[in-house]
């Protein structure tokens, strides 16, 4: 059965000597030879260090990239292409860049259904779950950033439409539109802080994904059938147990990941972005990149001056603008995702023991991808009225159809331990069966 | 088992979302571009060396005219099989403004294969001008620059036919069955015998038009050939290894299971 041994370097002479005044040896050892790890992981527990390894990706071509990139609008298109063409590997490095962005959001969203799935935002694992929301902000303010780099028509009218949204903001919206602009249009002064920005990002990342691990590694991982570990003969050593699963889930995901770098780079961009961006031709339909989608139909959503009218006829309530209650609800749809751990009160993580919410889980999944198709067509016709009803679920699914389920749903008897996973009867209700109930806030 | 199923799960996801898509980019209302084998699609594809050789004839004769390939560099077309001499001749072509002179005039010289090909029009306002108002695009990018671009530039050059029966073509348009809205600005560019190819191949518009655009699609892609060759390898490499990695990760968790 695994031991949970401390490493033999650790009794080296030099390491003991370094050691002694910094314990870094001592901590890689607790981290990742004595951190105890639930035996029972499933693969979709491999996507969290994936996306730490695709950082890390992101970091080594983006700084590459940047010894060639020129952040001036006259030359920053032809600066990118100067990459594809003239600089060794270039092509290379921009075309796992760009598609690395892709497989991030990829990654990081599967691991965000994952938590979704097994519950694992659930206490004691809250803090953990909101530094991953600050994540999923983070690399979305990255993305877009990096997307406006370029130059082309993409980035150009993305920037506008984006940038606009803050004008909606009452009182302060048009300053911050000025502010993000340095001026008053998507110019030069935009490339350049979005520039900056998006050189800074990625290590304002690096530093909350430290938080994120730390967060993990004080209660460890939560697993597919989301009770606690009870004890040695549930767990197992990281090393070289989950050090190995990993590889073996990154060389299958680099498999992935190069299909696209090498046969198909351009399949997730827009063929509008290697057109030059031109502030005197709007393109025939702006849409965002792929991962931005769900959000993008969430805002085109909310009907023109819908709330605005509910709100003062009904409410007598001052006058919301359509774009405001847009902009709202697409930060909304993110700032639920913080509040979650309060509004699913169920005691039981996983949906395996949870026969009602895993229904909802998978229509909640089928919900964003409508809601991502919806993004991508122009908001006319029957796009428009599927974009609500799913908007509405979206929303339905976190503040009514949890809490309810929370409160009604009949789970099924959780099992003793990890390690007698199959057991009879006798557990009662889900709460009881978990020897040690799960901390409240 | 249980990695048979997340496997099968994350299929069904993957097909999913990448449905949602490729709807996603064809948003826009273009007609469907007629599909054509080129010599460089699938894994193994690489450029026709014939083919990329008549269409840059092509592009210089006919297109080069209205277009300018400014990304292209003269230079670049020994990666493509000209040798050195054709590449200087090519360029020495052209007239290109040289460095200030000692009395600070800047005065022509010929061009040298360093330089980029040179553009037919001084500046926008030029080329408008000379077009009746609309722009001719640069072709440097022009296949990456359309959705499924090789497809449908080759649809737009052997797409012109007459106007369906009352549909009014305004002066200075064409009719083209293959351009959304179908009219535009350029005028049917190819003809049959429009250029004599130097290998004698017989020139007809649709010949013209294969090798044109896989002229510009080697202009648009130059790494292609690379691209390809190095991902079989990458591919080849990581099989084997991620291969390895689970011969490897049973083994360590023999004693788990
Ligand atoms: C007499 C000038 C002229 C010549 C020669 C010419 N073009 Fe054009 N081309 C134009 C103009 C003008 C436009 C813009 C049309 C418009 O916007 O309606 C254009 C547009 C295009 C477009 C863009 C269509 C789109 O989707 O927007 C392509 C591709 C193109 N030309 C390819 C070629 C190729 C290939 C050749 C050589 C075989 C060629 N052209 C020769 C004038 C020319
Ligand atoms: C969180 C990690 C990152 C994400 C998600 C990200 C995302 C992106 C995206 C979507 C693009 C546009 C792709 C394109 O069309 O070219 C881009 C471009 C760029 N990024 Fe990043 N990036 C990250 C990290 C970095 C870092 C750390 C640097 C440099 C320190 C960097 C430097 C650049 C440069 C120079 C470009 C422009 C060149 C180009 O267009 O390819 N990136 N990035």
């Amino acid at each position: 059965m695994a031991q949970f041994q401390k490493p033999g370097w650790l009794d080296n002479g030099l390491v003991r000597w370094v050691d002694h005044r910094l314990p870094i040896f001592t901590f890689v050892s607790h981290e990742l030879y004595e951190y105890p790890t639930p035996r029972n992981l499933n693969y979709w527990w491999n996507f969290g260090s994936l996306a730490g390894i695709i950082l890390v990706i992101m970091i080594v071509t983006g700084i590459t990239l940047a010894m060639h990139y020129t952040p001036h609008t006259a030359m920053a298109f032809d600066s990118v292409e100067r990459i594809m063409r003239d600089v060794n590997y270039g092509w290379l490095l921009r075309y796992i860049h760009m598609n690395g962005a892709s497989m991030f959001f990829i990654v990081v969203y599967i691991h965000m259904f994952r938590g979704l799935y097994f519950g694992s935002y659930k206490a004691p694992r809250e803090i953990l779950w909101i530094l991953g929301v600050v994540i999923l902000l983070l690399m979305m303010a990255t993305a877009f950033m990096g997307y406006v780099l370029p130059w082309g028509q993409m980035s150009f009218w993305g920037a506008t439409v984006i940038t606009n949204l803050f004008s909606a903001i009452p009182l302060v919206g048009d300053w911050i539109v000025t502010l993000l602009w340095g001026g008053f249009a998507v110019d030069n002064p935009t490339l350049n802080r979005f520039y900056s920005l998006h050189y800074l990002m990625p290590f304002v990342l690096v530093g909350v994904i430290v938080l994120h691990i730390w967060a993990l590694h004080v209660h460890g991982s939560n697993n597919p059938i989301g009770i606690d570990t009870k004890g040695e003969q549930d767990v197992i050593p990281f090393h070289p147990y989950y050090t190995v699963k990993d590889m073996f889930g990154l060389g299958v995901f680099l498999v992935f990941f190069s299909l696209f770098i090498f046969f198909a780079p351009d399949y997730l961009g827009h063929p509008d972005n290697y057109i030059e961006a031109n502030a005197l031709a709007t393109p025939a339909h702006i849409v965002p990149e792929w991962y931005f989608l769900p959000f993008y139909a969430i805002l085109r959503a909310v009907p023109a001056n819908f709330v605005g009218e509910w709100a003062t006829a009904w409410m007598g309530l001052v006058f919301i603008e359509a774009k405001l209650a847009g902009v709202l609800a697409m930060f909304g749809s993110i700032a639920v995702l913080f509040v979650l751990p309060w509004l699913d009160r169920s005691p039981v993580r996983s949906s395996r023991f949870r026969p009602l919410y895993k229904w909802f889980f998978w229509i909640f999944l089928i919900d964003c991808l409508v809601l991502g198709y919806v993004g991508a067509k122009p908001a006319e016709g029957v796009y428009i009225a599927i974009g609500r009803v799913a908007t509405i679920w979206y929303f339905a699914h976190f503040l009514v159809i949890i809490p309810l389920l929370a409160k009604f749903e009949k789970t099924k008897d959780l099992p003793k331990s990890i390690s007698e996973p199959v057991l009879g009867g006798g557990g009662g209700s889900a709460s009881a069966a978990a020897s040690k109930p799960m901390e409240k806030v | 088992m249980n990695m048979i199923r997340t496997a099968l799960v994350a299929g069904v996801v993957a097909v999913t979302a990448s449905m949602t898509f490729s709807s996603a980019n064809a948003a826009g209302d273009a007609p469907h571009a007629p599909e054509h084998h080129w010599s460089f699609s699938g894994l193994f594809g690489t450029y026709d060396r014939a083919a990329l050789r008549r269409g840059f004839e092509v592009y210089n004769g006919v297109c080069a005219g209205c277009h300018s390939l400014r990304l292209v560099a003269y230079r670049n077309l020994m990666d493509i099989g000209f040798t050195e001499a054709e590449v200087k001749a090519i360029a020495a072509d052209v007239d290109v403004p040289a460095e200030p002179n000692e009395e600070g005039e800047i005065e022509d010289r010929p061009g040298i294969p360093a330089d980029k090909f040179k553009s037919p029009f001084a500046n926008e306002n030029a080329a408008r001008a000379s077009n009746g108002g609309a722009l001719p695009p640069d072709l440097s990018l022009i296949i990456k620059a359309r959705l499924n671009g090789s497809n449908y530039v080759n649809g737009l050059l052997t797409g012109y036919t007459d106007a369906p029966a009352g549909e009014e073509v305004p002066e200075g348009m064409y009719y083209n069955a293959n351009f959304s809205g179908h009219l535009i600005a350029m005028a049917p560019p190819l003809s049959d015998e429009g250029v004599d190819y130097a290998d004698k191949t017989k020139a007809t518009v649709k010949q013209q038009a294969e090798d044109v655009v896989t002229f510009l699609t080697w202009a648009a892609q130059p790494e292609l050939e690379e691209r390809k060759r190095m991902g079989i390898k990458v591919i080849l490499f990581l099989l084997l290894m991620t291969g390895l990695l689970y011969v490897l990760k049973r083994r360590i968790w023999a004693d788990v299971h």
